[in-house]
């Protein structure tokens, strides 16, 4: 299989005008004049049988970058469309390792949701739902972005009131986001158990109506492809394999296809960032755990809302298609590996029956794990280093996805200015040792 | 499930256990300075390959022991020293 290119399918995408978009005079290298998908494309493309133009082309990789991304996942290619889009910085390179959206992109449970605890957080990823909501028409690229709301289930009375206080917290910050009772939960999702006779009875849950579910590989595909039209050179299976560092500044990156100097290098590597930290000589409060997913055959769609249960430590979506996807919380030691675990399935499908009894007769169909960059406070780690020139957009833990558009914002503007913008200006490396950590416990990974 | 060897119980599943993290070298409260502190509570050393930390055999003979386990394979050994729980980047296993 060639995992080099990857042929895109068209989206029903509304045809709003985008401004400054690439699509107008952009090619797609030999294949001729590049595709704008819409409803129209789609259905004049059904008429011929030849093949849909690739939706990226291939480079050669050039001695010389002004940015050089590391990591080509959902952050790494969104911070590469915005330097290109709102900055104009458009000699960019994304390395990976491996394929596009191959890490953490790919093994997400796609779940998007702003209904944090902390203001920092909040305002944080409510700019990344705004980015979600237009990024189809955006990028021109069906990203499949159902709003089809968010529940946390509080099992106890402590959780039930954390709940009520990240309500008032997403009030204040203008998040639309409430604690309903079993009543009311019950409504939503006919199949819960919501009796007082539950082993973890439920108590209400706090409901957050703009949460959903995104189509992560559309995300990836779509900015790959946004990207490479402004130019940007996207390397698969290039891997970094040193940073070159002179007198405290960068100078560029050794890879196994070459080396390259680039006076910017970014580190968006997720799960496995402490591996090029290091190779800049920069330390990170960072230690990687695996977080393990699984999914069902498909049945007919009966589940329109996200559930999450912190007590239970499960989250439970229906994709389009009809899968049920669960997902945990991280596994309990440090590790790369990336296999999945039987006591995982075992605990999972406990915890799923004792939320959805008619459930027992489901079969799972595969389950997967994915790297995550667990830092002491649940929130990322973005911005400069104290090596010039070396930036880093990583600790994204078990929310990377649902950041992907923001990081990707607010990297290029930290990258094309020089100067950290206020929506990510918390979360900077030097938190941990100047003693002013986030403690983001509206975070999946914490128990309630 | 992996096993874990347990200087005290032999090998057990890993689910009897805690992990208690890399730890590290602890500075002296009455002479470090904040920042020190920090370094110590929160950094990490994160490889990919044989690393030496800390576990808690919590539903067994409830000891602190240290082990060698490689972060990818999860294959364990045993430490050649067990006096020194907190391992330091003197003792600690080299990555890969």
């Amino acid at each position: 299989m060639d995992i080099v290119s990857c042929r895109a399918y068209p989206g029903a995408v509304t045809d709003r005008a985008r401004n400054g978009g690439p699509s107008s005079n952009a090619t797609s290298g030999s294949n001729g004049k590049r595709t704008r998908y819409s409803a129209w494309s789609l259905f004049s493309h059904g008429l011929t049988t030849k093949d849909w133009p690739l939706a990226w082309r291939k480079h050669d990789l050039a001695r010389t970058y002004d940015v050089v991304i590391i990591g080509g996942g959902v952050h790494g290619l969104a911070t590469a469309y915005y330097l290109a889009k709102n900055h104009g910085i458009r000699n960019v390179a994304v390395l990976d390792k491996g394929y596009l959206g191959g890490g953490g992109s790919g093994r997400n449970t796609a779940i998007v949701r702003s209904n944090y605890l902390t203001p920092e957080g909040i305002r944080f990823y409510d700019r990344s739902i705004r980015l979600y909501e237009g990024l189809a028409a955006d990028l021109n690229f069906n990203v499949m972005f159902s709003q089809r709301g968010h529940l946390t289930l509080a099992h106890n009375d402590a959780s039930l009131r954390t709940m009520r206080w990240r309500a008032e917290v997403n009030k204040i910050q203008g998040v639309d986001s409430d604690v309903i009772d079993p009543t009311a939960i019950k409504k939503l999702v006919p199949y819960m158990d919501t009796s007082e006779h539950a082993r973890y009875p439920i108590l209400g849950a706090l409901y957050h109506p703009p949460g959903g579910i995104v189509r992560h590989d559309a995300v990836v595909w779509g900015y790959a492809r946004a990207a490479d039209a402004y130019g940007v050179h996207l390397h698969q299976e290039t891997e970094v394999t040193g940073i070159d560092v002179r007198d405290g500044r960068v100078t560029g990156v050794q890879t196994d296809r070459g080396a390259i100097s680039a006076p910017i290098v970014v580190n968006c590597t997720a799960g496995w960032s402490t591996l090029i930290t290091d190779m800049a000589g920069v330390q990170t409060p960072i230690q990687t755990f695996p977080l393990q997913a699984a999914v069902t055959e498909p049945v007919r769609p009966f589940l329109d809302t996200v559930v999450v249960s912190g007590t239970l430590h499960v989250y439970v979506s229906q994709t389009d298609r009809g899968e049920l996807v669960f997902g945990a919380s991280v596994d309990p030691f440090a590790s790369y590996s990336t296999r999945g675990s039987l006591e995982f399935v075992e605990g999972l499908a406990g915890h799923v029956l004792e939320l959805m009894p008619p459930l027992h007769k489901m079969r799972l169909l595969r389950q997967w794990a994915g790297l995550c960059d667990m830092t002491p406070d649940y929130s990322p780690i973005m911005g400069p280093t104290p090596v010039e020139g070396f930036y880093v957009d990583v600790g994204w833990g078990t929310y990377g996805f649902k950041a992907g558009p923001v990081s990707g914002e607010s990297m290029a503007d930290c990258i094309a200015t020089q100067r950290t913008p206020d929506v990510i200006s918390a979360f900077t490396l030097d938190r941990f040792t100047g003693g002013r950590l986030v403690g983001e416990k509206g975070a999946a990974a914490v128990g309630h | 499930m992996i096993q874990l060897p347990c200087p005290w119980c032999g090998p057990r599943n890993v689910s009897e256990f805690r992990y208690a993290g890399e730890g590290g070298h602890r500075p002296d409260p009455d002479t470090t300075t904040p920042v020190e502190w920090r370094r110590y509570l929160y950094m990490h050393r994160n490889p990919l390959g044989w690393t030496r930390e800390n576990w808690y055999h919590g539903s067994g003979c409830r000891t602190y022991f240290s082990l060698e386990r490689h972060t990818e394979t999860h294959e364990t050994r045993t430490p050649d020293s067990q006096v020194d729980a907190t391992p330091t980047p003197e003792n600690a296993g080299d990555a890969r």
